[in-house]
Order: structure tokens, then C-alpha cells, then sequence
């Protein structure tokens, strides 16, 4: 076998990945996926390991529930023919190797600079000189958006090939937010830094990047989370996915101007941040989730006060929705409005709810079980029409059944709260993958620590990764003007893909 | 029509009425206070992330704090976090907490320049730059404007254009990348103008305040007017501190 399978959370020695030269990883890798429907890229990344880079890409296949792991040895200055020649699922991560490590991929079709990394190949790249695609032709202009935009939203910048009203091309640029989040990972030592930091990843996803490393870092310590630990992680999940589904649905509301949805949605996120501020002192969660510990332990008294939140939640929430969901003039917003194709989605490799309004089964909850979603016995929610009517109905059906989950959840609180462990040093010369379902879909962390247990490299995938391609192809000949409604109804994260 | 009147009815009253006054719910992570207990100080020193602790006597900046709270729950007897979310000041030194100390921090009404309260008093428009934040701070600035928090009714409100604007709200650490942008943006604003850093990330840095990717020249050339502490800052915060700086509390009393 070329490749070795593991299962999501494991740690494995960094030399039981199998290396192969560069033909045979190419072959094994495109050839896992093409036909594969239910097998996609979770992270694909290079590192330096004695002036040659070496690659890893990690498959995951749904149906095995398993992750395949697989490597290749290359120099510096090489060229390589590219994956996405093939597969154009694979079109953001060798951009990233090639803007990291300078290796150059024979056929990609757009090697353009992924993020302009503190610590990319080629200085002379700068984010105000990005090689934007043209179109010539006297009726086409350009409109060009960002990096500030008109709300108080993250930067980044929209160029628009339009034609009158309509949008024939939509490029998107990022990598205004890169902090060197990843390096920061291995010069800051301690724990509890790691852990801030990966709160910090994207302030929208706190507790799904926080809950990703500390699946992680527990299983590079060799350390098991006791059901407690899982308990508080899964309900702060589920809650952090009401949260931002909630307020992502009076943010359509504004962006089609229906005043009172937008104003009712926004005030029903209040009361769920502020539940998280009564568990645990911060309404985005900040805190809460660390490594081997139980910072805040839902009692039963928390339990008493989610049931009456979501008592008086509940019923205003489904009022607004119901109302939302059949006026005629939000209606003709919605439907057929920003459509991406199932194929479309399956090609570029598309992740959680992205995938999953197209029809496409896509959810670690279920492929790559972890915390307690297999005794929630989740099943995925799919819409299939791609539109932002789709994306719009998946975040309330979403909501509905995160409630749902929450009230099995606390109807049997854990009976023995863990002592606070402390963790022992991370293994030495290891290999650990996380995956989590945050609200967006799939995040994938990745560690390898040298002969010492030192971090070696840290990897972040925040499902925007992938997913950002999905809204340039959903404006495709829509208005301009929709070009709000669908970007809210996917509310990428700019931080969390420029780290 | 009629389904309509009921979901406005069934919201009921959503605005908070005095918001200097109102309650946070819950353990929020406010001013801390530190007493005079005596414990290990280098391990509180050493077990901060963001060496916001500092030893003998002990103090905590909470321009660089992320309000994690680990120092709280490692010495519950030494650092408490109280739920005073009225931590913003115009003065770097008022964000440094001291052992003992238990005064609220507060805007020094002497050292804001004078035009603050003139022209902005009753009216101030506000450019907000998100510079490498991490979306935290920026979803509570959006909450700020909420039914609930209803900061428009002081007159402060989040413009689309600098030219419309006031001044500027910064969030985040100021990335290499974004530098740029916040000096034309800030360039377009008209005088007189202000600058409001908003969140841990954007006063000190935080975490990423040695970070290669940063730069945070611009930071440097210019006055700051207001600091809004927080990871992510409370709305509460953020009101009470734009209303102290431009001296609105008159305005509110009225609306109570």
C-alpha cells in the first residue's frame, strides 16, 4: 500500500507515511478521488525538511470513515505537473505551495498568489500588483470592491467583469487579514498561547478552530478527553452554529432590504451569545475550550436556563421564519438567485453546508464521527437547488436541529466532571490530523513535531479555504446587485483562509 | 398585514433603556481587580499568554489582556474579573490595573482634545477598518447597531464611506498586508478627525504583536482618541466608551 489510513484525531509516527517520487503520488492521489464522489482533499501542504520539501496530502474518504495520508520528498527549485491539471479541487492548495515554496505546477490554470505570506517565495509579489484576469471588449467594464467594503465586514477585495447589470466574472483576492497565524503556532510555546491563538483564527468560529486543536493536541500528548470534555465541546458547537446561522439569516434579511426579518433575526442571536456569556464569560465563547480540561462545567442550572432561552426562542423564531419563508417578494429573491451546480461543487471540493446545499453529503459529524455526534445519531440536512433559497433554508433547518440535539444533550448532563489533567509533552517525530464540523464545514488542523516533541509545523484548513471559489461561480451571470445577498447567504471567513 | 403585527408584538421590548446602567448576564469578563494576596508571582507572570501580568505589584494591562481569564481560575484569591464593562479610556496608562486598585476606568475628560466635544458631541459618523481582526470584535460592532444595543439613537453611527465619516474605528493588529488601506482610508477622512482601536488585538497587538506578517507603523503617527478594551470588546463597552469621549451622558439621561 502507498498510503497509509488513519482516522480523524490519530497520531502517527511522521515515518510511517509512506514516501513516494512524485509520479506515483500524483497518480495515487488524483486517481483516489476521480470516480470517487465520497472521497475529497482535507489538506494538502508542503514543509522543509533538509532543504527539500516535502508534501502530504490527506484524502478522506466518507464511506471508510477514514483519512489517507500519503507523501512525496521534492527540491526546492522544481517543476512539478500539476494536480489541478486534473482535479481542479486541488487548484487553492498548490497556489499555496507554489506562493510558499516557489515550486512551479506545469498546467495549473491560475498560479496566482494565494494570501502575499509574510513568508512567501517571492518578495517581489505584493498585494497591490495581483494579476487580475481582463476581458476585452468595449461593452464590458470592471468593478472593482475592497479591501474596506461598505459594512463594518473583514477586507478583501471583488474585481467584477460585468456586462451592463450583469456579472459575467467575479475574481476574489485575499490576504489582507495574514497575521503568520501558523508560524505564530510554533514560536509561542505554552499550551494555553496555542489555544488563544487558535481562538483567534476567526472570531466566528472560536469554539469549532479551538475544539480542532484541542482534538489535536490531546492525541499528540496521548491524552483521551473524558465525556464531560466532549459534552461541553459538542454543545458549544451546536451552539456557536445556531448563533452565527441566526445572525447570517437577518444579514440576508438586510441585504435583500426586509427590515423587520433583519431586525427580528439579529435580536434572537443576542439571547444565544449571551447563554454562551453566562457559561462561560464571553458571548463568542473565548475560554471555553482547552486541551484536557474543563474550564466551565455545565451544570444543571445552565441546563435550566438553555431549556428557558430556548423556550423563549423557539416560537419566535419559527414565527419569523415562517412569515420569511413565504413572502412572495423575499421569495423572488432567493430562488435561482446565486446557483452553484452539484458538479460544480463535487469539482472544486466544496465543504459542509457549501456542499451540502447542492445535494452533496458532506458533514464530518457523520463521515468522521468525534464528541458525542454518534450517540446524536446525526443525519446531514441536504437542499439541492444550490440557490441562496437553499443555503438560506439549510440555516434554519439547522437551527431547528441543533435545538434538538442540545435538548437530548442536556436531559443527561454528564454525572462526573474531570479533574483538570495536565498534559504530557506532545510525541516526538509525530503526525496528528483533526477534522471538525464548525458551522461553515470541514476544519482541518495538522501537526508534526520534530525528534524533540517540538511543533515542526502547524497547519490550518478553515473550510473557506475551498469554499471562497463557490461565490465567484455563484454570481455568474446574476446581477450585481444580488451580489450582497449571495455572499451573506455563504458569509465566508477572510481571516481564517489568510491566517 | 395581521401576521406581521404579531411578530412586531411578540418581540415585545427589546432596546435596553439606560445603557451605562444595564446588567450584563453572567460571569462576563470585565475590570479585573487583584488583590493584595500573596501568591507565586513569576508563575502568574509566566502562565499569561500575552505577558499582560506584570510582577511586584502585580498589574494587568488590559490594552494587552485577552481576557482568557486562566490567571483568574489558576489564582481565584489574587484576580477576580468583574462584570464593569466600562473599561474604555483615551489614556494608554488607565488601561494598566493595579493590585489594589478598584476605581473604574474612565475617559479623562482633560486631555480629550477640545474639538471632540464640540463637533462631535451630538453627531459622530464612524469609518470602521477591519485590519487582520479576527471577525470578533467586528460582529460585536454589528450588535452595537442592533435593536438592542440601538446605538444609532446616540447620533453614532458606521458610515460606508471615509468621506462620510468622522473618524476611524480600527480592529485588529494592522497586518503588512492591510497597512495601506488604513492609511488611505484614513487619509479620506475630512478633519477633524479621531481614531477609536477597538479590541485587544488593535490596542497592543495581542498575540500577534511580535508577529512578522504585522505592521503597525501607522499607530504611530498619529494621537489615538479612544481605547476599547475586549476580545471581543462588549457592546456595552463599546457605547459607554464613544459616549464618554464625546460627552453624551446628558442625552441619555434624557432618554431614560
Amino acid at each position: 500500500m502507498n498510503y497509509i489510513r488513519i482516522t480523524n484525531h490519530q497520531t502517527i509516527p511522521v515515518s510511517d507515511i509512506p514516501e513516494l517520487d512524485y509520479n506515483s503520488f500524483f497518480e495515487l492521489n488524483t486517481g483516489i478521488i476521480i470516480d470517487h464522489p465520497e472521497r475529497h482533499c482535507v489538506n494538502y501542504f508542503g514543509y522543509h525538511v533538509d532543504n527539500r520539501i516535502k508534501l502530504i496530502c490527506c484524502i478522506a474518504d466518507d464511506l471508510t470513515h477514514e483519512i489517507y495520508v500519503s507523501s512525496c520528498s521534492t527540491a526546492i527549485q522544481t517543476r512539478l505537473q500539476a494536480f489541478t491539471s486534473k482535479l481542479l479541487c486541488f487548484e487553492k492548495f498548490e497556489r499555496e505551495i507554489h506562493e510558499n515554496f516557489g515550486i512551479d505546477f506545469v498546467d495549473h490554470p491560475w498560479l496566482k498568489p494565494v494570501r502575499y505570506a509574510f513568508n512567501r517565495a517571492d518578495k517581489t509579489k505584493t498585494i497591490a500588483n495581483y494579476p487580475f484576469f481582463k476581458i476585452e471588449g468595449e461593452e464590458l467594464h470592471e468593478v472593482g470592491v475592497g479591501p474596506i467594503h461598505a459594512g463594518i465586514i473583514e477586507p478583501g477585495h471583488f474585481r467584477f467583469i460585468c456586462n451592463g447589470e450583469q456579472i459575467l466574472h467575479l475574481e476574489i483576492q485575499l490576504g489582507y487579514q495574514h497575521r503568520g497565524l501558523e508560524q505564530l503556532f510554533l514560536t509561542k510555546k505554552s499550551m494555553l498561547q496555542r489555544a488563544t491563538l487558535a481562538e483567534n483564527i476567526t472570531g466566528d468560529t472560536v469554539v469549532g478552530h479551538t475544539t480542532a486543536f484541542s482534538y489535536l493536541w490531546e492525541s499528540l500528548c496521548g491524552y483521551q478527553a473524558s465525556r464531560d470534555v466532549h459534552f461541553s465541546r459538542t454543545l458549544a458547537l451546536e451552539m456557536e452554529r445556531m448563533a452565527i446561522h441566526v445572525g447570517d439569516l437577518s444579514g440576508v434579511c438586510t441585504d435583500i432590504a426586509y427590515q423587520l426579518g433583519s431586525s427580528v433575526y439579529g435580536r434572537l442571536r443576542t439571547p444565544l451569545i449571551n447563554f454562551m456569556q453566562e457559561w462561560a464569560g464571553n458571548r463568542l465563547s473565548k475560554g471555553l475550550i482547552r486541551p484536557g480540561r474543563n474550564q466551565f462545567p455545565f451544570t444543571s442550572s445552565l441546563a435550566k436556563r438553555l431549556t428557558e432561552t430556548f423556550n423563549a426562542f423557539e416560537p419566535d423564531f419559527n414565527e419569523v421564519s415562517d412569515e420569511f419563508f413565504k413572502l412572495p417578494s423575499v421569495l423572488s429573491r432567493l430562488e435561482r438567485t446565486g446557483v452553484v451546480t452539484s458538479a460544480d461543487v463535487q469539482e472544486i471540493g466544496a465543504v459542509g453546508m457549501t456542499a451540502r446545499m447542492a445535494g452533496i453529503n458532506r458533514d464530518i459529524r457523520t463521515s468522521h464521527p468525534y464528541s458525542l455526534y454518534p450517540e446524536l445519531k446525526h443525519e446531514p440536512i441536504l437542499k439541492h437547488h444550490g440557490d441562496v433559497y437553499s443555503r438560506v433554508q439549510i440555516r434554519k433547518l439547522e437551527v431547528n436541529q441543533s435545538i434538538s440535539y442540545l435538548k437530548t444533550l442536556i436531559s443527561q448532563l454528564p454525572e462526573q466532571i474531570s479533574p483538570n489533567a495536565d498534559l504530557n509533552k506532545p510525541k516526538a517525530n509525530s503526525f496528528t490530523i483533526s477534522l471538525v464540523e464548525g458551522w461553515r464545514g470541514e476544519i482541518c488542523h495538522c501537526a508534526i513535531t520534530d525528534a524533540n516533541g517540538e511543533m515542526l509545523l502547524y497547519k490550518i484548513k478553515d473550510p473557506s479555504f475551498h469554499n471562497w471559489l463557490a461565490l465567484a461561480l455563484s454570481v455568474r451571470n446574476n446581477e450585481i446587485s444580488d451580489f450582497p445577498v449571495c455572499n451573506k447567504s455563504f458569509n465566508f471567513s477572510y481571516s481564517g483562509h489568510d491566517l | 398585514m395581521f401576521e406581521l403585527y404579531k411578530i412586531v408584538f411578540h418581540q415585545g421590548k427589546q432596546f435596553i433603556p439606560n445603557v451605562t446602567t444595564a446588567k450584563v448576564p453572567g460571569i462576563f469578563r470585565g475590570r479585573p481587580i487583584i488583590s493584595s494576596e500573596k501568591v507565586n508571582e513569576t508563575e502568574l507572570v509566566e502562565l499569561c499568554p500575552v505577558e499582560a501580568i506584570s510582577a511586584s505589584p502585580v498589574s494587568i494591562n488590559i490594552g494587552k489582556c485577552t481576557f482568557c481569564g486562566e490567571c483568574a481560575l489558576r489564582f481565584p484569591g489574587k484576580i477576580t474579573f468583574t462584570t464593569d464593562y466600562k473599561i474604555s479610556t483615551n489614556e494608554r496608562n488607565r488601561l494598566i490595573i493595579k493590585e489594589g486598585d478598584e476605581k473604574p476606568v474612565e475617559v479623562n475628560p482633560d486631555t480629550v482634545r477640545k474639538e471632540i466635544h464640540r463637533v462631535f458631541g451630538r453627531s459622530l459618523k464612524l469609518r470602521q477598518i477591519s485590519a487582520g481582526g479576527d471577525n470578533s470584535c467586528e460582529w460585536e460592532l454589528n450588535a452595537a447597531n442592533n435593536v438592542q444595543f440601538d446605538m444609532g439613537r446616540f447620533g453614532i453611527e458606521f458610515v460606508a464611506s471615509p468621506r462620510h465619516a468622522d473618524g476611524i474605528v480600527i480592529t485588529g493588529p494592522i497586518t503588512e498586508n492591510m497597512a495601506e488601506a488604513v492609511q488611505i482610508c484614513y487619509d479620506a477622512v475630512p478633519d477633524p478627525k479621531i481614531i477609536v482601536l477597538v479590541g485587544t488585538e488593535a490596542i497592543s497587538g495581542g498575540l500577534f504583536a511580535d508577529s512578522p506578517a504585522v505592521d503597525r507603523s501607522f499607530l504611530d503617527k498619529y494621537p489615538i482618541d479612544l481605547y476599547i478594551p475586549g476580545n471581543p470588546a462588549h457592546p456595552l463597552t463599546i457605547i459607554n466608551g464613544l459616549l464618554d469621549l464625546t460627552r453624551k451622558k446628558e442625552l441619555n439621561r434624557q432618554t431614560k
